[in-house]
């Protein structure tokens, strides 16, 4: 088992947010996680990622074998955890590379192994950039800085194929994309997918799991996973959209 | 205030033994300076708090100590320099200790024809008629209590003349370095700079001592001359001690379509003000001037700056930025005068301030005076805390608490740092960042 969710409930401002999710999820697998706007799935992404500002009030996370909740975000992040921001933040005077060098040895270092010098990095990094089509000169520079939302959702799953994480979170990466940006995040996500790795797509649409096909679909709704199932899901969801689902919420039980 | 009376009177009397050293040097006719200026001293009151202009900058802890002019001449001192410059860096050196010039430890070389670099007490010796004609119109020290105690003690300093048409490529590196010796000395450097029509020259003010602990008091004066068409790139590097008072000037005078680019980077003193006058006096100027301070514990920065948009068709650009830790005070006030036919003017002004601690506080105060009606201005100061959300999102790519801060601090100063020109300088000023916040260390 990679990650383990248990009766987790999370308040945001004082405000119960998710109101007691159990998840699980194994190494090869790809969960969609879906909902109407407000559900609370971003809420999930950043819990898990570790944001300070969301009190978990109840519940468990088990992130291979351990108690993910006792961990800073950046040991979360050095155990294998990755988080593709919604929004991903621009930070001015700090470089791409810059900043990828340094997690990327800072990850390394915990888990005992060799930092890399400039040349092992560079290659690294052109290796990857071929991955999500990135512009070269996008590397170079400052973080997000001026980017386009593709190009940010891009650089994101970028940052992701560099630091190679164990659990990814992809919280709406698809939301705001064209076609073409769509077919390039996903087909560069699934090149980074294998049987020892796992994915957890939050989205809105049914449209990105066209391109990377989750083995369980997950709704979740008022805080809670209300329904689970497996791709086909995601199409009924598609077809019917999130209504019938909203009706009887308040009755039905946790499926998952 | 008995007190303060008091330091006057000390200074007074300090005034008269120099006097009566100067043997012959009181027939020059610097000397009329010195004396309008000790007169004015006298009349002059030490500001306070209530005066609008020192209102965020009491002064009294300097007023406390009896401060001596020095008597030590600097070729006394056996002394190894090099600690003190930059690395790598080709360039004429000049060193005043506590000062005064060190002609040993000074190096000057390779100047084009006609150039000037000489300590200013040659200068006078000479009767040079560029220091007659320049040395202080600009500095107002009717006014200023400060600068009259400056004029008063005039003496030595650097001096440097760049003919018309002339171009220095290297750096000019000043070092002002103050071994104080467990004395509360009173160093008072003067300099003057005359950028001759169409000329250039970078020149770095560089201010070091050799104890982080030792009191003392620098009062230094800095006039420039920008001739039609000059460029001068200006530098201020300010590293002195901890417990060091710093009351710093300079005033520049611009004429047609001279060019002024000012970097100022301080890591204070306890306390340490710096006054910054420019004024346009004809069409066409341009003027860039940056800061950057970084002050923790117990220090005050002040910086003061007025930029008087005299004449039609200038531009100015001003950034200031303020990095604050522990109890540090940090003093930003930044007034732009646009004059009634000062039109197609441009003046930028900007003051960031990131606060690092929960005692630490900044005032700023931009001050825009606009008689002109077109014009294009524009003013800005935020003051705040390291950006939670690029923290957050640093953290969650595997990088610790003390790098991530690291990181946003030193990408924070960058804005300043990045437009230093002279390499040597701008990638010193980047490992002291890098060394306060540990940015190495992982």
């Amino acid at each position: 088992m990679l990650l383990e969710i248990k009766n987790l409930h999370v308040n945001v401002e004082g405000k119960e947010i998710l109101k007691g999710i159990n998840l699980k999820v194994n190494t090869g697998e790809v969960h969609a996680i879906m909902g109407p706007n407000g559900s609370g799935k971003s809420t999930l992404a950043q819990v898990l990622a570790g944001r300070e500002e969301y009190e978990v009030t109840k519940g468990e996370v088990f992130y291979m074998g351990k108690n993910l909740l006792d961990l800073p975000p950046e040991d979360r992040a050095r155990e294998g955890i990755f988080l593709a921001f919604q929004y991903p933040v621009e930070i001015p005077g700090v470089s791409n590379t810059n900043l990828l060098k340094t997690a990327l040895n800072e990850i390394r270092k915990y888990r005992g192994e060799h930092e890399l010098d400039a040349m092992e990095f560079l290659s690294l990094l052109k290796s990857k950039m071929k991955l999500v089509e990135l512009d070269q000169k996008l590397i170079s520079r400052s973080v997000n800085e001026g980017f386009s939302g593709g190009e940010k959702k891009k650089n994101e799953i970028f940052q992701m194929a560099v630091l190679d994480p164990k659990l990814a979170l992809l919280d709406e990466t698809d939301s705001g994309l064209d076609i073409d940006a769509l077919r390039i995040v996903a087909s560069g996500v699934n090149k980074l997918k294998s049987k020892d790795n796992a994915v957890v797509v939050v989205t809105h649409y049914q449209r990105l799991l066209n391109y990377i096909v989750p083995d369980f679909v997950h709704v979740l709704y008022k805080g809670k996973i209300v329904l689970s199932g497996d791709k086909n899901l995601a199409l009924e969801l598609e077809e019917k959209g999130y209504d019938w689902i909203k009706a009887p919420s308040d009755t039905v039980e946790v499926v998952s | 205030m008995e007190n303060t009376l008091d330091i006057k009177k000390l200074f007074l009397s300090h005034f008269a033994d120099f006097e009566n050293s100067l043997n012959g040097g009181k027939a020059k006719p610097v000397h009329e300076l010195r004396r309008s200026a000790i007169s004015k001293f006298s009349e002059l009151q030490f500001p306070t708090t209530r005066d609008e202009e020192w209102k965020y900058t009491n002064i009294s802890p300097l007023l406390k100590h009896d401060f001596v002019p020095v008597q030590k001449s600097a070729e006394d001192y056996e002394f190894e320099v090099n600690h003190f410059l930059f690395d790598k860096m080709e360039h004429s050196l000049i060193v005043f200790i506590n000062g005064m010039y060190s002609s040993g430890l000074s190096k000057i070389k390779d100047l084009p024809k006609g150039v000037v670099v000489k300590s200013l007490s040659e200068a006078i010796k000479e009767d040079n008629p560029i220091v007659k004609r320049h040395l202080g119109q600009y500095a107002d020290f009717k006014n200023h209590i400060f600068t009259s105690l400056s004029a008063a003690f005039v003496q030595d300093g650097a001096f440097i003349y760049i003919p018309d048409g002339k171009v220095v490529e290297d750096p000019i590196h000043i070092l002002f370095l103050t071994i104080s010796d467990n004395q509360k000395i009173l160093v008072q450097p003067r300099n003057l700079f005359v950028a001759g029509k169409n000329s250039q020259f970078t020149i770095i003010e560089h201010f070091a001592s050799t104890s982080d602990e030792d009191i003392y008091f620098t009062n230094s004066v800095t006039e420039i001359v920008t001739e039609e068409n000059a460029f001068v790139d200006h530098l201020k590097v300010q590293e002195e001690s901890k417990k060091a008072f710093h009351i710093g000037r300079m005033d520049v005078h611009q004429e047609r379509n001279s060019n002024f680019v000012s970097h100022l980077i301080s890591f204070g003193a306890a306390i340490s003000r710096n006054d910054f006058n420019s004024r346009f006096n004809d069409d066409g100027g341009e003027s860039m001037l940056n800061g950057l301070f970084l002050i923790e514990g117990t220090q005050l920065f002040d910086a003061h700056t007025l930029i008087d948009h005299a004449k039609p068709h200038c531009n100015s650009h001003e950034h200031y930025k303020g990095i604050l830790m522990g109890s540090s005070r940090g003093v930003f006030n930044g007034k732009v005068i646009v004059r009634k036919n000062a039109q197609k003017t441009n003046a930028f002004q900007e003051n960031n301030n990131i606060i690092l601690s929960d005692d630490a506080l900044v005032n700023t105060k931009p001050q825009l005076e606009i008689f002109a009606n077109d014009v294009k201005c524009s003013h800005g100061a935020t003051i705040g805390q390291l950006d939670n959300d690029a923290m957050f999102y640093l953290k969650t790519r595997g990088i610790g608490v003390d790098r991530a801060k690291a990181i946003l601090i030193h990408a924070f100063a960058s804005d300043v740092v990045r437009y230093i020109k002279v390499n040597a300088v701008r990638e010193y000023i980047e490992s002291i960042l890098k060394k306060k916040f540990h940015e190495d260390q992982s």
